[in-house]
């Protein structure tokens, strides 16, 4: 892993980091972040379904908290969300978002057969805390490895209801620190499934500043 | 005709005879609405958290439960409505994640509960229909010519309030 080269411009904004004005090298880290995350997260996936999973580059964007509940395509969409909180050297929580077509493009992988129901069944759903407990556990972990800073993680929840509702959850968190929030966007592919997650990681405004100094991109103050 | 008016999140809306004020997809968040009866003067307020006084953040005064109210009942009276008539219904407050950890956010949709009916009450607003907390998400509508909200949430039907 090549280290970052852009360290002098990192030194340079030390001041006033805000989410707010998060730019340049900032966003280029999360990005690396998502990239390894996700790259780790599709490789416990593809060995969890026995196939291939490919996954794209990752789209770092930064919201207004209020507009979050309109990037999944509506308020009403169900999706299914899996919601952790990690500690230790940073805190925060990590929320992954699939919509219903692509958690029903996973279950189908994993049970071998179709499935399209409405509602899931109470195996459907422990089947999905279990993914959701695998992916965002692999995503953490390469974090933490990439950063050495020590993370752990708790048990996974897991909530099948309207985009908006769910996306409340960030929003506030966030609404808290910050009037924007920034989403990490993954892409798995496995043949023509699409497998589309998006995590929203959601460290609080110190360990922000943990994992860039980590990383040498934020200095001592 | 009905006029479908969406307030959004963090957002308050005014309404009057034939509109019909929205909000889709409610979670922790609290919807509030507001009714003059007599003058068919409704309002919504989609607030996301309890108090603006506990966050530095806190230009937008539809976010929080406080400021909301306030700006609602002031721009209701420039509507028409009579703070005296006023009466409430509201919705919301879910905790939609079961994790006990982090008990203090995650009970955020309850503290927004409270802070709500805490100021309606320094308000001496009556609140006289409620669909609040529990593990879900609703989406609710305001007819401001009958008073009535109805509230949908997914695989539990449709209710009016």
């Amino acid at each position: 892993m090549t280290k970052f080269n852009l360290r002098a411009e990192g030194e340079k904004s030390i001041m006033g980091f805000q989410i707010n004005n998060l730019k340049g090298i900032y966003i280029d880290v999360l990005k690396e972040i998502g990239n390894i995350g996700a790259g780790n997260a599709a490789t416990s996936l593809s060995k969890m379904i026995n196939t291939k999973v490919d996954m794209e580059v990752p789209s770092i964007e930064i919201l207004d908290t209020e507009k979050i509940v309109e990037i999944l395509g509506g308020e009403e969409l169900i999706v299914v969300g899996v919601y952790i909180s990690f500690f230790n050297d940073i805190n925060g929580t990590m929320l992954l978002i699939l919509d219903k077509e692509s958690s029903d493009n996973l279950l189908s992988m994993l049970f071998g057969k179709k499935i399209e129901s409405e509602f899931y069944n109470e195996m459907e759903i422990s089947a999905l805390q279990e993914i959701g407990n695998i992916l965002s556990s692999s995503y953490i972990n390469a974090i933490s490895a990439f950063s050495n800073l020590k993370i752990n993680i708790s048990v996974p929840c897991v909530s099948i209801d309207m985009a908006g509702s769910i996306l409340s959850v960030p929003a506030i968190e966030y609404g808290q620190i910050s009037d924007k929030i920034i989403l990490i966007e993954n892409k798995l592919k496995e043949g023509n499934n699409e497998i589309v997650g998006k995590f929203f990681l959601m460290p609080d405004i110190d360990s922000f500043k943990v994992l860039f100094k980590s990383l040498g991109v934020l200095k001592d103050e | 005709m009905s006029n479908i008016i969406k307030v959004g999140m963090a957002d308050y809306k005014i309404g009057k005879e034939n509109d019909i004020l929205i909000t889709l997809g409610l979670g922790s968040c609290v919807g509030i609405v507001l009714y003059d009866k007599f003058k068919k003067v409704g309002g919504m307020a989609h607030i996301m958290l309890p108090s603006s006084k506990e966050i530095k953040n806190n230009s937008n005064k539809a976010k929080f439960a406080d400021t909301a109210i306030e700006e609602l009942i002031t721009d209701m009276i420039k509507k028409g409505a009579s703070k005296n008539r006023l009466t409430a219904k509201i919705a919301g407050g879910a905790q939609m994640f079961n994790i006990s950890i982090k008990s203090d956010t995650l009970n955020i949709g309850k503290r927004n509960v409270i802070a709500v009916k805490e100021k309606l009450s320094e308000h001496k607003i009556s609140i006289i229909g409620e669909d609040v907390l529990g593990n879900y998400g609703r989406t609710i509508e305001f007819n401001c010519y009958n008073g009535e909200l109805a509230i949908k949430a997914i695989g539990k039907g449709r209710k009016i309030i």
